[in-house]
């Protein structure tokens, strides 16, 4: 299948600003999904509420567009009541760390299947420019005019320390590396977490003076280095990409499905 | 490995919206906006075929299409 | 036939009823007085291939049974009042995205963390106006175990049949409670299933469409059938819209649905009230007290009645008028300030003849308490 096979076409051109991240972020996950050749009718998407969450709008699949810090919550019902469908929810830095943050940590440490894609573009893009738990400090927002003094999360060790089994993070300038950590995310069994930093050119490119979209593009490019790479080793400031966690764990539906087999043991004995 | 073939750079022009990324970021400079903040193959014969301007659009309104058997080899 | 008979709490007699009615998949979190319903399902599930998740908190239990739902299973969650004010916001997403599910909220005494183990019935227009926005809701309560069985089997009835949430609203007493339950056979009461579509592959299915009946079929996640699912305003293939047309129809569609079959959704049952003069208005374990009340007077010839209300809303407003028609006074009988009180007063022609009768100390109001009370409006003295 062609890549289109997996957009709503109807739905395009999508209502994301010239140069949005989302929008490569969501033609990397079309690419990636296609690249495994995947059936659509067992992918479910769930987005929270956000210009991110927007993207279950625009993929051919089972969509349920939530709300806003919820998706993990409700992905893990659709998935622990249906495993064999593949759950990918994609999310905002502020759908899934400030509001959903609580959903987040219990969803990595259930290791429950399901692929979470945090749509990093530092700040809060539908509600205008507040800055999110992932601004970091010194940044300018709509309500932070003097400048943030909230510290940020690191989503890769955050993920970590929560127990997710598959932890990765990628840009939306690196597209082919954000398709490869995807397709790898999708293929995993257990709760995957792939960051990709992603930009807002409309509320934090112009304020921070990052500029439009290309700027803040060169800039994942020159402030980030692939994991083991030696530019990471010389400047050990920039921000890692690559694979930080890979490892297999009892996966929580997996585990699910023993129980029942033993309630129903003891019930015929 | 066999170079790809460039067929055609399919540019769906509803949906470009002018970002200028898929030009900033073509590596032999293929693309170019017009006066209507669209994006135009004006050198298609430098294409070397990457793709990267198909991948990284946000609107998803380039596709280069190459010859036949390119999947990756 | 030897009917299986138990005797248990009034939260085992909610499990046993939606086990009778097909529950697939709980998902909640503890809090008391409700959390009998959690740990028995926690082990009734697993053993008929179920299944049962302790989430993080109430609105995570809310948002995964409403995703499940949507895989075609029958979901429930249980809860008391701050887990209730949790569940709000999903409550509501349920409602807009007409999602069959079923809350109980046993209730204890609020405000805030309030009188966890103790009784109250405050959560009344909690379960009508808790979530923001206009809407409509169907909540069902019950007097005694054999009801909470019923009225928990119409639950998911209801569920199905309006494609929307469902609120139990039972109370402490009623949940902790010991009493018998007789279960009934399979097939003696009626079971309502998920409606799917008829629509065959590569065809167009519209999510949000009525059928004449106007009931709308729906399609598992993970079968044949595409399509979107949002709390925006949305057209009939599930894409969110703010076409003043569509938002208008599909508000007006979400009201209609249940305001309009207030009849079919009724439940209630009569004590003594056959020419009543005095009739008491009361549901839930206060009911209790009402009937018992009313049965002893009725055995010293004084002619008093209940009205007992098994749903709350939509408000059975006309059968309230229709039964209290001819009562010289109507004492409603609840635990709190009166909020079943209010849409009796609204629903009667004399509403100076309406008086509350109500408890709020965490106490089960008593037959003495009605007594009271009655007396004075009897014009008997204190
Ligand atoms: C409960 C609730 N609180 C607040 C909002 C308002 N709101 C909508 S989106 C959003 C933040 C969006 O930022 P982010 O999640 O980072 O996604 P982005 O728009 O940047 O993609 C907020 C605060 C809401 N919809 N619901
Ligand atoms: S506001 Fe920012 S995040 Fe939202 S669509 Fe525009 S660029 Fe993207
Ligand atoms: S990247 Fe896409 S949207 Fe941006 S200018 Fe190029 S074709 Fe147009
Ligand atoms: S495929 Fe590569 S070389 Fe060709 S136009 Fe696109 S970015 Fe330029």
């Amino acid at each position: 299948m062609a890549v289109k096979d997996y957009l709503r076409e109807r739905f395009f051109p999508h209502m994301w600003c010239p140069g949005c991240g989302h929008g490569t972020i969501l033609n990397a996950l079309v690419h990636a999904v296609e690249e495994l050749e995947l059936n659509k009718n067992e992918i479910v998407m769930v987005s929270g509420i956000g210009c991110s969450a927007r993207i279950s709008g625009y993929v051919d699949f089972h969509s349920l567009h939530t709300l806003h810090g919820r998706a993990l919550a409700f992905a893990t019902g659709v998935k622990l009541s249906r495993p064999n469908l593949k759950v990918l929810v994609p999310m905002g830095d502020g759908d899934a760390l400030a509001i959903g943050g609580n959903h987040f940590i219990h969803a990595a440490r259930r290791n429950i299947d399901i692929t979470a894609i945090v749509m990093n573009n530092r700040i809060y893009g539908m509600t205008g420019g507040q800055f999110s738990p992932l601004s970091g400090p010194g940044v300018k927002a709509t309500t932070a005019p003097y400048t943030t003094i909230d510290n940020n999360f690191d989503v890769v060790e955050l993920a970590k320390a929560a127990g997710a089994s598959f932890v990765a993070r990628s840009t939306a300038y690196h597209v082919k590396e954000s398709t490869e950590l995807l397709k790898k995310a999708i293929l995993h069994k257990g709760f995957s977490v792939v960051e990709i930093l992603s930009q807002c050119p409309t509320h934090y490119g112009r304020k921070n003076k990052e500029g439009d979209a290309v700027g803040m593009l060169e800039l994942q490019k020159t402030n980030t280095a692939k994991l083991g790479s030696k530019a990471l080793e010389d400047n050990p400031g920039l921000i890692p990409r690559g694979i930080f966690v890979e490892k297999e764990c009892p996966e929580y539906c997996e585990e699910y499905d023993k129980i029942i087999a033993q309630a129903m043991k003891g019930r015929n004995s | 490995m066999a170079k790809k073939k460039l067929l055609e750079i399919m540019i769906n022009r509803d949906w470009c919206k002018g970002c200028g990324i898929c030009v900033q970021f073509c590596p032999t400079k293929v693309l170019e906006l017009d006066g209507r903040e669209k994006v135009v193959a004006v050198r298609p014969e430098d294409c070397i075929c990457c793709k990267m301007c198909e991948l990284r659009c946000p609107d998803l309104a380039i596709e280069v299409l190459t010859q036949e058997g390119d999947k990756d080899e | 036939m030897n009917k299986k008979v138990r005797f248990l709490q009034g939260n085992e007699a909610c499990v046993e009823g939606a086990i009778y009615a097909g529950v697939d998949f709980f998902a909640g979190y503890p809090i008391t007085p409700s959390t009998e319903i959690a740990e028995r399902l926690s082990e009734y599930l697993p053993q008929r291939g179920g299944k049962f998740i302790q989430m993080e908190d109430e609105i995570a239990s809310m948002c995964a049974i409403i995703g499940a739902s949507l895989t075609g299973k029958k979901v429930m969650t249980a809860t008391s009042g701050p887990g209730f004010s949790l569940k709000q916001e999903a409550i509501g997403y349920a409602c807009m995205a007409e999602i069959p599910c079923v809350i109980a909220n046993v209730q204890r005494g609020g405000p805030s963390t309030g009188n966890p183990t103790h009784v109250s019935q405050g959560d009344i227009n909690q379960a009508r106006w808790g979530t923001h926005g206009d809407h409509s809701i169907i909540a069902l309560t019950a007097s005694n175990h054999q009801d909470v069985f019923k009225m928990t089997v119409d639950a998911f009835n209801m569920a199905e049949t309006y494609r929307t949430p469902v609120i139990l609203l039972f109370d402490e007493v009623i949940g902790h409670m010991r009493e018998k339950l007789v279960i009934p056979e399979e097939g003696e009461l009626e079971i309502v299933d998920r409606l799917r579509t008829s629509v065959p592959k590569d065809v167009d299915y519209h999510p949000y469409l009525p059928r004449e009946d106007g009931r709308l079929p729906m399609s598992d996640f993970g079968g044949e059938h595409r399509y979107n699912v949002t709390g925006l305003f949305h057209d009939m293939w599930g894409f969110p819209s703010n076409n003043p047309k569509i938002v208008n129809e599909l508000l007006r569609h979400l009201v209609d649905k249940i305001d309009n079959n207030v009849q079919a959704i009724t439940r209630y049952k009569e004590h003594c009230l056959e020419g009543a003069e005095y009739i008491l208005v009361s549901y839930g374990s206060s009911a209790r007290s009402a009937i018992h009340l009313a049965q002893n007077r009725r055995n010293k010839g004084e002619k008093i009645g209940v009205l007992e209300l098994q749903s709350l809303w939509p408000f059975p407003t006309e059968l309230v008028r229709e039964k209290c028609a001819r009562a010289k006074a109507v004492l409603v009988v609840e635990m709190n300030m009166g909020q079943v009180l209010t849409q009796v007063k609204a629903a009667v022609d004399n509403p100076d003849r309406v008086f509350l009768a109500n408890r709020i100390d965490g106490k089960l109001i008593t037959p003495s308490d009605i007594k009271r009370l009655l007396r004075v409006i009897q014009g008997r003295g204190v």
